[in-house]
């Protein structure tokens, strides 16, 4: 996405103008409008088709809004929980409750780091044992007092150390998606940014898989696959093509419920907007989720998973 | 002349490359050895007691009562949802996995005897794909567990896989969810699962079903953990010790309750579904 430099280089050149504009008198309202107009069909040309592996660079944006810019933009009075109760509290994963439409809930998201220093303890939103842990914690206490639990996942992926390994976060997070598939609350995932592979499904078991149009959901990244599949670490494109990761791809597999539509160039160029869509899409899923007798939501959910997988019938002789 | 043609007809046998049919060489030591007399012996290396993969069969042949095994394998086939291609079509790749192991899928599911014990066995092969869980063998593990709440048996898992069937995407990472929801009715049913990891278990298969066995048995030589050595050297560039997700790691972390030898698994497993007999 080099050229996503030129247009920042225009946008920046029209803020100029309008700056001048509005300083010296002059009326340079024409020219802002051309280049305006150059801007948007740009922005058009580069952000329309764009491929699966751009989709994947802008999921993983830096300037991508992270799971709190989330929270404290849809949800009010965020009340953030603490630890795991047995080691330490992972910051890579945050959890609490807050209010959202007159209900109160939990929300678990994945989060990253902007600079060098908050990554040293958000580990770039790749959660240890002790966050998967500290979930767990939160879907209980959410299923105890009847909470809907809202999960925003974005990470590259579980963890992968020494440490991690040591204290299992393999069984963590088999035992987040056990608590998850039996949680008797309604449950809304939404992909906001990287869908890392276990790391990320390990929040993922939900009545309501939503993703953001540029989000990435998928079992390994196109990096990985490139390596393994294809032997050659240049063939990123053609695995991000080929796993299918990307919303609207997953979206036609069934394998999600809806997609958030972003704004051309991603969240993070209108980030409020985002962020209102988003609250307005939840909204509607937690009020139709509210709807639904427990039992008969926990059926569902049990019903949605069992199922899920495409193989073929053999003849019974075969 | 006759002595000529006798000299050569031996020279052709003596050039002639040691049957392959008949003969392996021990990656671990090095000696050529008779198949045969590895497979005689669980599939260990005669010389230096190093264990081979089993074939699902052959594993199942050493846990089992003879001639007790029923096949109840659910039939299915992979059905390439992605239309996946890399170096190779997944088709393709399928194919090729199938006529190597005579298998459907990577998973082998039947009830069978247990020093005449009844349970419900899943046992993957490693020969098919690395073992990996994609939809089939998602499915059957499912079908499996349920064939034991049917029967009211416990359910015994015998993994060996390298984790997610990457070829079929999310569909694949999907499988864990599925198959950690049926588990949760075998607990409901009030039956044990016992899951039993070998060489290797790991990635989404260690994340999943593998562990949240009620009790958890690694055979001698298993290999155990979520994120491999390449993995964790190519994100963090982390040194790891020699022993690191060997059997006796993950028991000296707690992630398994015992280490069994292959060829006392049998024993181990009446043992264990001993005190289960007659259970609710």
């Amino acid at each position: 996405m080099s050229d996503e430099r030129t247009l920042d280089l225009l946008e920046a050149k029209i803020e100029e103008l309008r700056q001048l504009d509005a300083a010296d008198g002059i009326d340079l309202s024409g020219e802002i409008e051309r280049l305006e107009k150059k801007l948007e069909a740009l922005r058009q040309e580069l952000y329309t088709n764009l491929s699966d592996w751009e989709r994947v660079k802008i999921a993983r944006h830096p300037k991508r809004p992270y799971a709190l810019d989330y929270i404290d933009e849809m949800l009010d009075g965020f009340y953030e929980l603490h630890g795991d109760r047995m080691d330490c509290d992972d910051q890579a994963l945050v959890t609490g409750m807050a209010r959202f439409d007159g209900r109160t809930i939990v929300v678990i998201g994945q989060q990253k780091g902007r600079s060098t220093e908050e990554n040293k303890k958000r580990f770039f939103g790749m959660s240890r044992p002790q966050g998967y842990r500290k979930a767990r914690r939160a879907i209980e206490f959410a299923g105890r007092f009847g909470f809907p639990i809202v999960t925003l996942i974005d990470t590259p992926g579980a963890y992968p150390g020494l440490e991690a390994e040591e204290a299992n976060i393999g069984a963590a997070i088999a035992e987040n998606l056990l608590a998850l598939s039996r949680v008797p609350v309604p449950t809304v995932a939404v992909v906001i940014g990287e869908g890392g592979s276990g790391g990320a499904l390990a929040l993922g078991l939900a009545d309501r898989v939503l993703m953001l149009e540029n989000a990435i959901y998928s079992v390994i990244t196109p990096e990985g696959a490139a390596a393994i599949l294809w032997k050659d670490k240049s063939k990123i494109g053609d695995a991000a093509e080929a796993l299918n990761l990307t919303a609207p791809h997953l979206l036609d597999l069934g394998l999600i419920d809806a997609v958030i539509p972003e704004p051309l160039g991603g969240a993070h160029k209108a980030f409020q907007k985002t962020a209102a869509d988003l609250a307005a899409a939840l909204k509607q899923e937690l009020a139709s989720l509210a709807d639904i007798d427990v039992d008969a939501l926990c059926e569902a959910r049990y019903d949605r998973y069992r199922n899920v997988g495409r193989y073929r019938e053999l003849p019974p002789d075969a | 002349m006759a002595i000529f043609r006798e000299k050569e007809y031996l020279r052709v046998h003596v050039d002639k490359e040691p049957d392959e049919s008949l003969w392996m060489k021990c990656k671990s030591c090095g000696e050529l050895v008779f198949k045969r007399r590895v497979r005689d012996n669980s599939n260990i290396c005669p010389e230096c007691g190093e264990y081979f993969f089993l074939t699902a069969t052959e594993r199942i042949e050493m846990l089992v009562d003879e001639g007790s095994f029923v096949d109840i394998t659910k039939p299915i086939a992979s059905d390439d949802p992605l239309g996946f291609v890399d170096r190779r079509p997944y088709v393709a790749r399928i194919d090729e996995a199938q006529a190597k192991t005579g298998l459907v899928d990577a998973i082998v599911v039947g009830a069978a005897t247990i020093d005449g014990t009844p349970a419900v066995l899943a046992v993957m092969d490693f020969r098919f794909i690395g073992g990996s869980m994609g939809s089939v063998v998602g499915e059957q593990i499912c079908h499996g567990i349920e064939s034991a709440i049917e029967r009211r048996h416990p359910f015994i898992l015998v993994a060996s896989s390298g984790g997610a069937r990457l070829q079929e995407g999310l569909f694949s990472l999907l499988q864990m969810a599925k198959t950690v929801s049926v588990r949760g009715r075998l607990a409901e049913a009030g039956l044990p699962f016992v899951s039993i990891m070998t060489y290797p278990t790991s990635g989404g298969v260690q994340a999943s079903i593998a562990s949240l066995g009620d009790v958890i048995i690694a055979e001698r030589g298993a290999m155990i953990g979520f994120a491999g050595r390449r993995v964790i050297k190519d994100t963090i560039a982390q040194e790891l010790p020699e022993h690191f997700q060997t059997d006796a790691f993950a028991f000296e972390h707690g992630a398994i309750d015992r280490v069994v030898a292959r060829e006392e698994m049998r024993a181990e497993l009446a043992k264990l579904l001993g005190f289960f007999v007659g259970v609710r």
